[in-house]
């Protein structure tokens, strides 16, 4: 049942607002607190879902939106926009879960109000050593027609490698 | 058909969970008179049977208590060197319980911590790219099945080399420790692993491998 996820969400991020009166602060807090899930979702992740390790940024992005995407939040955003690099692509959400019956004020104008799910994203990937950056670029929230999540690969995490993976 | 134990290393080789899951074998406990008939040693911090090997004392157990007190490594729990006092025909009749040695806490995450640098050969070795480290380690009284999480933490079972269903076991280790560890919001990353729910279901996890016996699923 989503309203209780959807309720709870938004009791977080009102709270948020009320205990740190600036947009810019609430934002880095629901990275903070996205991350913090992100590294333990990981492995709850690959317990489940069995899958492998991905030896590139296209299957990287394969499996965030087919896979976690689906089994998480019960969604599947297409991926696009990929960069000539092969190192930057986007994930297009038609709707978002996290802002069913949401609408933002005018004095929240840059609050991101799902960043939680980038932090979430990056806390992943770190622990399967890969740094990333995520951040929204179009929100519906802001009356953009989609909810774009921009993905950049920054780099291999080469510390601590598991045996193995050299 | 048994598990004997379970043991979890986090991603710097720090051991974060220990369980062991099997009976104590049985100790002996005999009584003496001079001159001991046993040859015993010094052996790390402990006395060992060097030779003399009877009645269920074997060579390699340790000396576990004297007189009913526990002994304290080489001295006995006055505080007297084990090896001086069996070499005093006054301390004689002495009962001398012996058994093989438990391994300590300490012993424990030393053994995890030089596992978890010795795993990596596997892959060192290997011929081929991109192999794993090492997955099993089998000696005839055990076998070691190792699970390397792409997270790098990792899961060893110690089991009797008959008994099977292992690597669904080990898959089954990693969802436990990803739902009752993890989720549990007071738990931190990479720290020992001090919930009892985990400790519970890990346990009903063993019960149901070892009843699956050695047709298991699995290896």
């Amino acid at each position: 049942n989503s309203e209780l996820f959807t309720l709870t969400y938004g009791a977080l991020v009102t709270q948020l607002c009320k205990d740190y009166e600036n947009d810019d602060d609430v934002n880095k807090q629901l990275d903070k607190m996205g991350y913090n899930i992100g590294v333990r979702l990981i492995e709850d992740f690959l317990a489940r879902s069995n899958v492998g390790r991905c030896h590139d940024f296209r299957e990287t992005a394969d499996v965030i939106a087919k896979i976690a995407f689906k089994m998480y939040l019960g969604i599947t955003p297409s991926i696009t926009n990929w960069s000539p690099g092969g190192d930057e692509f986007s994930l297009i959400l038609e709707n978002n879960p996290l802002v069913d019956f949401v609408e933002l004020p005018d004095n929240h104008s840059s609050l991101i109000y799902s960043n939680l799910l980038c932090g979430v994203l990056r806390g992943a990937l770190e622990m399967v050593q890969m740094a990333v950056d995520v951040k929204f670029v179009q929100d519906t929230l802001k009356g953009d027609s989609v909810t774009e999540i921009r993905m950049k690969f920054i780099r291999r995490i080469e510390d601590n490698l598991p045996a193995g993976e050299e | 058909m048994a598990i004997f134990s379970v043991y979890v290393v986090n991603k710097a080789g720090g051991l974060i969970y220990q369980l062991d899951h099997y009976a104590p074998r049985a100790d002996t406990e005999k009584t003496f008179s001079f001159p001991l008939d046993l040859v015993l040693r010094p052996h790390d911090e402990r006395v060992v049977v060097a030779f003399g090997q009877r009645d269920g004392i074997r060579v390699g157990h340790a000396v576990l208590a004297i007189n009913g007190a526990e002994v304290n490594g080489r001295f006995t729990a006055d505080g007297k060197d084990v090896l001086e006092f069996l070499g005093n025909p006054a301390n004689y009749p002495v009962s001398i319980r012996s058994g093989r040695h438990r391994l300590s806490s300490n012993e424990k995450l030393m053994l995890a911590s030089r596992f978890h640098s010795l795993f990596a050969i596997g892959s060192q070795l290997s011929p081929e790219v991109g192999s794993s480290g090492i997955e099993m380690l089998e000696t005839d009284t055990f076998k070691l099945h190792c699970f390397q999480t792409l997270t790098g933490i990792k899961f060893v079972v110690l089991a009797d080399p008959r008994q099977a269903g292992i690597d669904s076991l080990l898959r089954k280790i990693y969802e436990i420790y990803s739902d009752f560890a993890l989720k549990n919001p007071f738990y931190s990353l990479e720290m020992p692993i001090r919930c009892e729910l985990f400790d519970q279901n890990l346990k009903l996890a063993l019960e149901v491998a070892e009843k699956a016996g050695p047709f298991g699923p699995g290896s």
